[in-house]
């Protein structure tokens, strides 16, 4: 790695520092000092993480809203619970029901047979395969029938959260196929590896962290690169790209579709350590919560919508235990006020530092001059990102 | 459908018809407040559910202190709570707008993440005022039973009045947009909001208005869902999808559209509910209105003005 890749990476050195010291405390801190079931904790916000990066590049980047993330998220998840739960469910283990050898929510819901649809999850291979490729098949489809029509903005993101109302109603609707409202539970095993032992945690712990960092430079390799300053062009003038003889609708539907496989890889590591999948992971309310993880960290961040992820979840269990009655009202406002004052999030608040301490050293000097007019404030305007 | 009979088809029909109608008449009234302020500013208003339930409760307040402290008034309180509905929720409106939703008029995604925050505050607060358990007002009498049309079809008579209720509220909206003078500020600013203010259109007020006109509305629709359901803090948001789908699936803007879209998605829904068990006749519903918006975006009738 040269220095000029690790620069065409990182704008400034803070952003590496800053990149540096959020690997340092991911990777090395938290594992010391936290007990396995916090990590367990850590781990599932970081497996949301996956999401907001892919939101940071469709929605930050690109202009384009999506409110059915949770959709694509759930598709991952299901495909690696669909895996789990066929290894959970072997005809020895499953021997007490009616026709042993299948999962048992089937077996409650009067099927006999397996399903053809689930048949390939048998393979490990199949599953990673589907994890990656189903979100993003499905994605671009949507997308590209959307974005090549010019649907856009406000529709395009009532359309997906339409659809993230219909996958969770459909999944629902079909307890016999996917466990219905109580989801797919009781995964033991990948390959014979317990998941869920204390090791297995922390090894899947640091799996999804190191996925989530590579993941994480991918992204931020794309936005450094053509491509993503075509994004931004998208966003701010998207006639004017289209002009230009760039297949606006294409970029998009492609961009949708990345941001849909890395749900869907989040979702796999979410089953992964949590240990369970339902339709309360995937519906509307969820995939705007994934929003609002986006937009606290920041929009524009990559680092910033992993930060956002953590610092929400870990505010709504530390929060919400103590007032549960207050967490939706803290809840709202933030979103209100993040929406309002700080559209860039946290990251925002961090790139602006360097103009804070500026206007902090100014209106120091100024007071020790004693010229302070009554008007000045330390406030900075907000720029406008759309 | 093989088992049933010609006559059994036809008498569900009009059954599962009649019934799609108080679904439709809510969806209508829903669908109209969104696509006034949708159609005026490029706006979707999340928090517009909640603005249902909040019409909804101020029946069921009313409902209450009529019982208490006059209950000769118990027969006619419904339509005067209806009034009480339109217009706290149209003075909450304009709080809003005036707090909220005119900061970001540029920008129209924040604007829907922003009062989807506020959506859930209100809700939350229905929660601590109201209780989590579902509440309903006292009826009227003249509001219960039905009409025995034939043997087999008995029509709802709180259906028929909320059918009247909201083609009289439809009928309303139209002639207040094309023939009073704030319809014209109003379509005017639509059409073009520069141009608009440069020949002396208060635009900024003519939003505000629009704003409060359709969070009243949905306080309509709050009251009419009062006597087809009963009212929880989360009563509002199990409508909204199929209230923004009622305005995107007629067209933005298009009120129309609107009513076609809306008789449309509540008539499927409701015919459907019958022969397919559970969910999926809205699943079936819903994925139709998706499919078909992919194919043809524009809706079923599009504004004939260019954009931007």
């Amino acid at each position: 790695m040269n220095s000029s890749f690790v620069s065409s990476l990182f704008k400034t050195r803070g952003e590496l520092i800053a990149f540096a010291a959020f690997a340092f405390i991911l990777l090395f801190l938290l594992p010391l000092v936290l007990p396995v079931f916090r990590l367990n904790l850590v781990g599932k916000y970081l497996s949301f993480g996956f999401v907001a990066i892919g939101l940071v590049l469709l929605w930050g980047r690109c202009g384009v809203l999506s409110l059915g993330q949770g959709v694509f998220f759930g598709l991952g998840g299901y495909c690696m619970a669909a895996f789990l739960k066929l290894e959970a469910s072997d005809p020895v283990t499953t021997a007490i029901q009616t026709t042993p050898g299948i999962p048992d929510f089937m077996d409650w819901n009067q099927i006999t047979e397996l399903p053809a649809i689930w048949k390939p999850f048998d393979s490990l291979t199949f599953t990673i395969f589907a994890i990656f490729v189903l979100p993003a098949f499905v994605a671009f489809i949507i997308g590209w029938a959307l974005f090549q029509r010019r649907v856009g903005g406000v529709y395009f993101a009532i359309i997906t959260q339409a659809i993230a109302l219909i996958f969770s109603l459909g999944i629902d609707g079909n307890q016999g196929l996917t466990g219905g409202r109580n989801g797919i539970t009781d995964l033991r095993t990948m390959l014979g590896w317990d998941i869920r032992s204390e090791s297995a945690q922390q090894i899947l712990y640091f799996v999804c962290v190191v996925l989530l960092f590579t993941v994480a430079l991918g992204a931020k390799y794309i936005i450094n690169t053509r491509l993503g300053r075509v994004l931004i062009a998208i966003r701010d003038r998207e006639e004017r790209v289209r002009f230009s003889g760039y297949n606006v609708a294409m970029i998009r539907a492609f961009v949708f579709a990345f941001a849909a496989m890395l749900s869907g890889l989040g979702g796999a590591m979410f089953v992964l350590q949590v240990g369970f999948m339902s339709p309360s992971i995937v519906g509307i309310v969820p995939s705007i919560e994934l929003v609002i993880f986006t937009a606290v960290g920041g929009r524009l961040s990559v680092m910033g919508a992993i930060l956002g992820c953590m610092v929400v979840n870990w505010g709504k269990s530390a929060f919400s235990e103590a007032y549960p009655d207050l967490w939706l009202y803290l809840m709202g406002g933030t979103f209100i006020a993040v929406v309002m004052f700080f559209p860039n999030g946290l990251a925002g608040l961090f790139e602006k530092f360097p103009y804070f301490k500026e206007k902090a050293t100014w209106l120091l000097t100024k007071i020790r001059a004693g010229k302070v007019a009554a008007k000045q404030t330390t406030n900075s305007p907000i720029t406008d990102e759309n | 459908m093989s088992e049933y009979s010609t006559e059994e088809l036809q008498n569900i029909f009009i059954m599962q018809g009649f019934s799609g109608i108080s679904l439709f008449s809510v969806l209508l009234l829903m669908g109209l407040g969104l696509a006034l302020i949708f159609g005026q500013m490029g706006v979707i208003n999340m928090a517009h559910g909640e603005f249902m339930a909040m019409g909804a409760y101020t029946v069921y307040l009313c409902s209450n202190l009529t019982e208490q402290y006059a209950p000769a008034f118990g027969p006619y309180y419904f339509i005067a709570s209806i009034f009480f509905a339109f217009i706290i929720c149209a003075l909450m409106g304009a709080l809003v707008e005036w707090l909220l939703v005119r900061h970001l008029y540029h920008r129209p995604l924040d604007t829907l993440l922003a009062t989807w925050g506020l959506s859930l505050i209100m809700q939350q607060g229905y929660r601590q005022i109201f209780g989590a358990r579902e509440v309903s007002p006292t009826l009227p009498e003249w509001l219960m039973g039905s009409y025995s049309a034939s043997d087999n079809v008995d029509i709802p008579i709180n259906g028929i009045f909320v059918l009247c209720l909201s083609l009289v509220v439809t009928i309303s909206l139209i002639l207040f947009i094309f023939r009073s003078k704030f319809g014209l500020q109003l379509r005017a600013t639509v059409q073009n909001r520069k141009m608009s203010g440069a020949v002396g259109i208060n635009t900024a007020k003519v939003d505000r208005l629009a704003f409060a006109l359709g969070c009243g509305i949905a306080g309509i629709a709050g009251a009419a869902f009062t006597t087809i359901g009963s009212t929880g803090p989360d009563s509002g948001s199990r409508y909204i999808v199929d209230a923004f789908l009622v305005v995107v699936a007629g067209g933005s803007a298009s009120l129309l559209g609107c009513v076609a879209s809306a008789f449309g998605i509540a008539q499927a829904q409701s015919i459907l509910e019958f022969f397919l068990e559970g969910t999926k006749g809205k699943v079936a519903t819903l994925l139709v209105i998706v499919v078909a918006l992919m194919i043809r975006p524009q809706g079923l009738f599009p504004s004939k003005v260019r954009g931007n």
